[in-house]
């Protein structure tokens, strides 16, 4: 019965999506349905909070390795949570000086506000930069001339490095304006323009395929993976 | 072969192909010159193309990891929307959004045009959870997902909202986005159903091979990772300043395209000496009995 429900919501929604676009008079309810969505999204925040819980705190006990980024996460979840659902620091707004929690928890000045700042901003852009050091050491370790299309990745890469640098119009801005193609800037305007997008739009249309028939495939109840085991 | 060449030697050459030029560039104060590619222009043009007094909205998809590469394109977007006199209309898919906005907002509007007023000459509606099913309810109901803005107020006391009730109602709409939802669900979900808005958008690079396939169809205009910033600086720049010395937080993404350069050269240089020991070990190897 439960499955028959769950597949029943399945193909009112996807079917109130489908024809939105078509029928005006569709549009108000295709809105309801994304609302639905927007608070099931919502709730599945508790869960994924619950879950990341749950794991770190049996990875905890066990005092498996890395107990101890385990620690770290937990605290770091728990005191973001303390400082943000408690307002900590929250300076009173104007319009409500008197009421202590007026203010939006990460005004300036607050201790969410802080933790944005000076904890989550340099760690994701530190996490972000490292990256270059990583991409350098990799790339003199694998990037190898192997066989043809490895020599053709290898060249391509090149012209687009150079090309997107002050580099290429170094190297090749001497070259008169009948041959302006070849400079190097332009070579990777036209790789981009060109050969990436024919490659990439190849890759949407067959992925826009591949939804639309999975798509058909949940609403007539032919695909049940979603509602879990073998269902 | 690769072994006999510790990593932290390619990570401290890294670390200084970086580091010298912006050494370099905070003494000189110079930067390389910049010449538009067509979709950095373009951004350029869709602006300089609306008349004074247009709306604009304009959605901050990214956060404190991808600011190196955004965060210029952000600044140099709301520098030419306010210096033309356009209003925009800040919104966010990701929910560090509004805070890079607001930082945003401090770091132009209230320094460089302190008559502009919140809410009517710009403001800040926050974030909004949904991802692509924000977009989709705004191309029918925007007050629905951005009833009130950053502070509270309800948008149908904002003068700056007056008249639009869909995402349709602006002429252009501008996304910097770091992935999803991002430039790609803009396009599925809002160009892709309003053939008359015009889309702009300022991407990272790795975002960039994706969101280039709906260039210059559904998406007017693309600023390709620092280097489309950058571009888009200089046209930016020229238009304002003139001969004049331009303040150095509009000149953040040219400022960065020094570092960028060497650090491309340091990456080719790996990757020639990488198979040069490749070849050389094969050749090694063939001759061995």
């Amino acid at each position: 019965m439960s499955r028959s429900i769950a597949l029943l919501i399945c193909l009112v929604g996807g079917l109130t999506m489908l024809v939105s676009p078509f029928l005006p008079m569709a549009t108000g309810w295709a809105n309801e349905v994304t609302d639905w969505f927007n608070i099931l999204a919502a709730m599945a925040f508790v869960l994924g909070g619950g879950s990341l819980l749950k794991v770190q705190l049996m990875r905890l006990s066990a005092r498996g390795p890395g107990w101890g980024y385990s620690a770290v996460t937990l605290l770091a979840f728990v005191v973001t949570l303390w400082v943000g659902l408690g307002k900590v620091g929250v300076v009173a707004d104007a319009s409500a000086p008197a009421v202590a929690w007026s203010g939006k928890p990460d005004d300036e000045g607050s201790a969410f506000w802080w933790i944005y700042l000076y904890v989550m901003t340099p760690i994701t852009s530190t996490l972000f930069a490292v990256l270059a050091f990583y991409v350098a050491s990799a790339a003199f370790r694998a990037f190898r001339a192997k066989n043809l299309e490895a020599t053709l990745l290898l060249v391509t890469a090149f012209i687009i490095l150079l090309g997107r640098t002050f580099a290429g119009v170094v190297l090749t801005g001497w070259l008169p304006d009948w041959a302006s193609g070849l400079r190097l800037e332009n070579l990777a305007v036209t790789i981009m323009d060109v050969f990436n997008t024919a490659g990439n739009r190849a890759i949407i249309i067959g992925i826009a395929l591949g939804v639309a028939s999975t798509g058909i495939r949940l609403m007539l109840g032919l695909d049940r993976s979603y509602l879990g085991g073998d269902a | 072969m690769s072994g006999t060449l510790d990593r932290r030697w390619i990570y401290l050459a890294m670390m200084l192909a970086v580091a010298l030029p912006i050494l370099w560039n905070g003494v000189t104060g110079k930067t390389f010159p910049e010449s538009p590619t067509p979709p950095s222009q373009a951004c350029f043009d869709a602006i300089e193309a609306l008349p004074a007094g247009s709306r604009v909205l304009v959605s901050f998809d990214y956060d404190p990891a991808s600011e190196g590469e955004l965060a210029p394109m952000a600044t140099t977007f709301l520098r030419h929307l306010m210096h033309k006199g356009l209003r925009p209309v800040i919104i966010a898919l990701w929910p560090l959004g509004p805070t890079k906005a607001e930082e945003t907002i401090a770091n132009v509007m209230k320094v460089d045009f302190p008559d502009r007023v919140s809410g009517r000459d710009y403001v800040n509606l926050g974030f909004q959870t949904g991802n692509e099913g924000v977009l989709k309810v705004i191309g029918t109901d925007f007050r629905k997902q951005f009833p009130v803005d950053r502070s509270g107020t309800p948008v149908d006391r904002l003068p700056i909202m007056e008249g639009i009730t869909k995402v349709g109602d602006f002429p252009l709409v501008i996304t910097i986005s770091a992935g999803y939802p991002g430039g790609k669900e803009w396009v599925q979900y809002v160009s892709s159903a309003n053939p008359g808005l015009v889309l702009l958008a300022g991407v990272t690079g790795v975002q960039a091979s994706q969101v280039y396939s709906y260039y210059p169809g559904q998406l007017r205009g693309m600023l390709a990772a620092i280097k489309g910033a950058a571009e888009y600086e200089a046209l930016v720049s020229a238009a304002i300043d003139g001969d004049r010395v331009t303040a150095p937080k509009y000149t953040e993404a040219r400022r960065r395209m020094a570092p960028q350069l060497f650090g491309h050269l340091l990456l080719i240089a790996l990757i020639v000496i990488g198979n040069a020991m490749y070849f050389a070990q094969r050749r090694c190897k063939a001759v061995a009995p």
